[in-house]
């Protein structure tokens, strides 16, 4: 590949570890060349100690397993065990969220306060917990509970899914994958890939779309609400991005990963006029703290944080020379961030028992003692500061506006207090249609290209555009996430936009945030009496990674919303299962998937798929 | 003369030389054009076993190939200039003669029919697709000497290295 980034702070950095020797995920895929057709196909098994095995793809043999399994199940059970996985971390990212809830009104996580008293209310009367005349103490702890018990739960299905429109349910019901508690669908999953267990393809793509609905209606839905609860729920906010955040003066720290828990305390302990002084001491002029990839998203939704960047960007922060430490938890993480971080003084604190990276310096969190770790952590940074090798600092000068914190009330409450003003839109045809892009960076692409020409041909469409993830941070660096980006729309969301002071791309969240995407299909079918699958609507991941991600497809595509990816997944080796999912699952779940790789092509096929499901709504 | 020459310690058994066979002589020369494609395309390459042992086997376009000489048509003929035995459709019988005289078991046959199938050291592309597609490196395309060369050098430096002289 020629280019590999569109981003100029991206690219300057690149430069900068070229002329320093230090590879990155450019280097190392480069090195990976060429990857293994079998993966790629999908069509390995390892799942159990007669294999590996191997299907030839073009007929030849052999055509089955050691066990028997052909294409079709192998492929299909991969594809289960991917889907598994993204539903796990995402759903176990819940559960941590909804444990610190729990540890916290029982007075064991004393500075984890309850921020947004007004949504825990809402939310417990939703689940039906009484509140009349009881403490936020009470309700939460009723709360918690009642989520934590989602994961185990006896009931037979999740609270959250009663959000969705009755005929969704129905179909869910009607084709068994109503999903019936948290982990069970994640474990069954593993069960039924066992050797020897489910060997049916479609029976096996039934059980992935549950277990993804237990993440994207369960596990992820609690992270996004009782997040909110805890942390407070997102209103616009402004900030910037881009890794020309990253100040030379001040003791720069970056916090990567996902959970709120670690991200939000570090925040305000950055604040500490102690700490502040013990910086000052040190000769820097301040504690600058940035946000990288997803938890940069949950404290840029909750405090307009600078974003230094997304998913391709963590190692090029470090390469800046200029990072102090950079701190994480879970998930997205790069095993190489330790070395990189090696040929500078850039310290790499990982803070989880879920996640030591080794190289790195390891100070556990827990939710008992929050601020204080965080104070401890902070000052890690500041001690570290007169180590900074000043002939080694380069910080690329581009930074970008951002308005972020498009929670689905803040959304509400742009539209003047209800959902209304967005229906009429969409009927009168100002709006088109509403579509999320979401996801990952991936090297097999040039970084951010493919999420900013993807969302820059849709607004221009008049397609308003809803984003999370690494995606939102290619569009926030790129000037989209303004209001003065309304100028790039066509002109019936231009007018929106302007109408209403909002960008034409909404800045959503992380990307268990995806769950607040949901909630808006939702509310706008249930308006229209209509189900998901009729509303105007699409998904796209251009340049996804992550088994995350694959969950995300799922529970898309299993909630009635078309989505289509910038990459191939891993199933092109079963004909079956990939004509059942980009064709088949229409009659199935009223969606299905598509893969384009060009993403004007991919634009192409949304636009065309909003106005089909326009046409049929007699818009 | 480059030859595709074989560094059998090295050989996993991935099979990514098939792979890659199989996808340089389709249509599309993509991996996910030529699943659909029809017939089949056909890998000229074996990822081979004895006994725990593997290794790579591909036609050695021998310097007096049997199957030429046991060819009745001429459809197997060896180009003296490049050094490699090659094979035209249009001539051949698919009689399997060839097959039968091929010492190493090297040509296989299309996926419908008998019309033979063998290396044809992809004509087309610098580097032959299964080299470029091991990941191990056990397909090299050098000229043999190279190799001798490379693997007197190694018994230097076993006898120096050993005699702690190095």
């Amino acid at each position: 590949m020629e280019i590999k980034s569109v981003d100029k702070a991206s690219l300057k950095m690149l430069d900068k570890a070229a002329a320093e020797n230090i590879s990155t995920a450019w280097e190392r895929l480069t090195q990976q060349q060429p990857q293994c057709g079998f993966g790629e196909l999908g069509i390995c098994c390892r799942n159990c100690n007669m294999g590996p095995c191997r299907i030839d793809p073009f007929g030849q043999e052999p055509h089955e397993g050691v066990c028997g399994a052909n294409a079709d199940t192998i492929v299909t059970r991969n594809l289960l065990r991917m889907i598994a996985a993204g539903a796990a971390a995402h759903s176990d990212h819940g559960r941590d969220i909804a444990t610190t809830l729990y540890e916290a009104v029982q007075g064991n996580a004393p500075d984890y306060p309850i921020k947004d008293e007004t949504k825990l209310q809402t939310l417990a009367q939703e689940c039906g917990i009484p509140v009349e005349g009881r403490s936020a103490r009470e309700i939460a702890l009723d709360l918690s509970g009642l989520a934590l018990d989602e994961f185990g739960s006896r009931k037979g299905c999740l609270q959250l899914l009663e959000r969705a429109p009755q005929k969704r349910k129905d179909l869910w019901a009607k084709l068994g994958i109503t999903p019936r508690g948290i982990d069970r669908e994640v474990v069954e999953s593993m069960h039924r890939t066992h050797m020897g267990v489910d060997t049916d393809y479609v029976n096996l793509t039934l059980h992935g779309l549950r277990t993804s609905l237990s993440d994207g209606w369960g596990g992820s839905m609690w992270a996004t609400e009782l997040a909110d609860v805890l942390f407070g729920t997102p209103q616009p906010v402004k900030g910037r991005c881009n890794l020309g955040v990253i100040k030379a003066d001040q003791v720069n720290i970056i916090l990567h990963g996902h959970e709120p828990t670690l991200s939000d305390i570090i925040v305000f302990a950055a604040r500490d006029p102690e700490l502040l002084a013990q910086a000052r001491a040190a000769g820097a002029s301040g504690i600058n703290v940035c946000g990288m990839c997803c938890t940069g998203n949950e404290i840029l939704m909750r405090h307009g944080v600078p974003v230094a960047g997304n998913f391709l960007q963590q190692e090029l922060a470090i390469i800046t020379g200029a990072v102090e430490a950079m701190i994480v938890d879970v998930q997205c993480i790069m095993p190489s961030l330790p070395q990189v971080a090696s040929c500078y003084h850039t310290k790499i604190i990982s803070t989880s028992p879920k996640a030591v990276f080794p190289g790195a310096e390891h100070v556990p969190f827990n939710e008992h003692n929050a601020m204080e770790t965080a104070k401890k952590i902070v000052a890690m940074a500041i001690d570290n500061f007169p180590n900074r090798k000043p002939e080694r600092v380069s910080i690329p000068n581009e930074e970008m506006q951002y308005m972020g914190g498009f929670s689905t009330e803040a959304i509400v409450e742009a539209l003047g207090g209800s959902l209304d003003p967005l229906l009429e839109a969409v009927k009168s045809g100002a709006i088109q249609g509403i579509v999320g892009i979401v996801g990952c960076n991936n090297p097999k692409v040039v970084h951010d290209q493919e999420h900013l020409t993807l969302t820059r041909e849709l607004i221009r469409n008049n397609i308003l555009v809803v984003e999370t993830g690494c995606a939102a941070i290619a569009c926030a660096k790129a000037g989209l996430l303004l209001p003065e980006a309304a100028a790039e729309a066509g002109e019936g969301l231009e007018a929106v936009c302007r109408a209403l002071g909002i960008p034409p791309v909404l800045h959503m969240g992380s990307c268990v945030d995806i769950s607040r995407i949901l909630v808006v299909a939702s509310a706008l079918a249930n308006a229209l009496k209509v189900d998901i699958s009729d509303l105007p609507l699409a998904a796209a991941a251009p340049e996804w990674m992550s088994e995350k991600a694959v969950s995300i497809g799922a529970y898309a595509v299993a909630s009635g919303i078309f989505t289509v990816l910038g990459l191939a997944p891993p199933i092109l080796g079963s004909g079956n299962l990939t004509a059942l999912l980009t064709a088949g699952a229409q009659d199935v779940v009223g969606a299905t998937f598509a893969v384009e790789t060009d993403p004007q092509a991919a634009a192409k096929l949304i636009v065309s798929h909003v106005g089909q499901k326009r046409r049929a709504l007699g818009l | 003369m480059k030859e595709v020459l074989i560094k059998p310690e090295r050989c996993v058994g991935c099979k990514s030389c098939e792979l890659a066979c199989a996808v340089a002589h389709s249509r599309s020369r993509t991996l996910a054009g030529a699943l659909t494609e029809k017939p089949a395309p056909r890998k000229r390459i074996y990822a081979s076993q004895w006994e725990s042992r593997k290794f790579p086997l591909n036609c050695r376009h021998c310097e007096e190939p049997l199957c030429v000489r046991v060819c009745p048509t001429g459809s197997m003929s060896k180009d003296r200039d490049t050094g490699v035995v090659s094979h035209q459709t249009a001539l051949c019988l698919g009689c399997g003669m060839c097959e039968l005289a091929c010492p190493f078991g090297v040509i296989g046959r299309q996926a419908q029919g008998n019309i033979i199938v063998k290396c044809d050291r992809c004509p087309e592309l610098e580097v032959p697709a299964c080299v470029t597609a091991c990941p191990t490196r056990a397909l090299l395309f050098a000229e043999a000497g190279e190799i001798l060369k490379s693997k007197r050098e190694a018994v230097g430096e076993q006898l120096f290295a050993q005699a702690g002289n190095s």
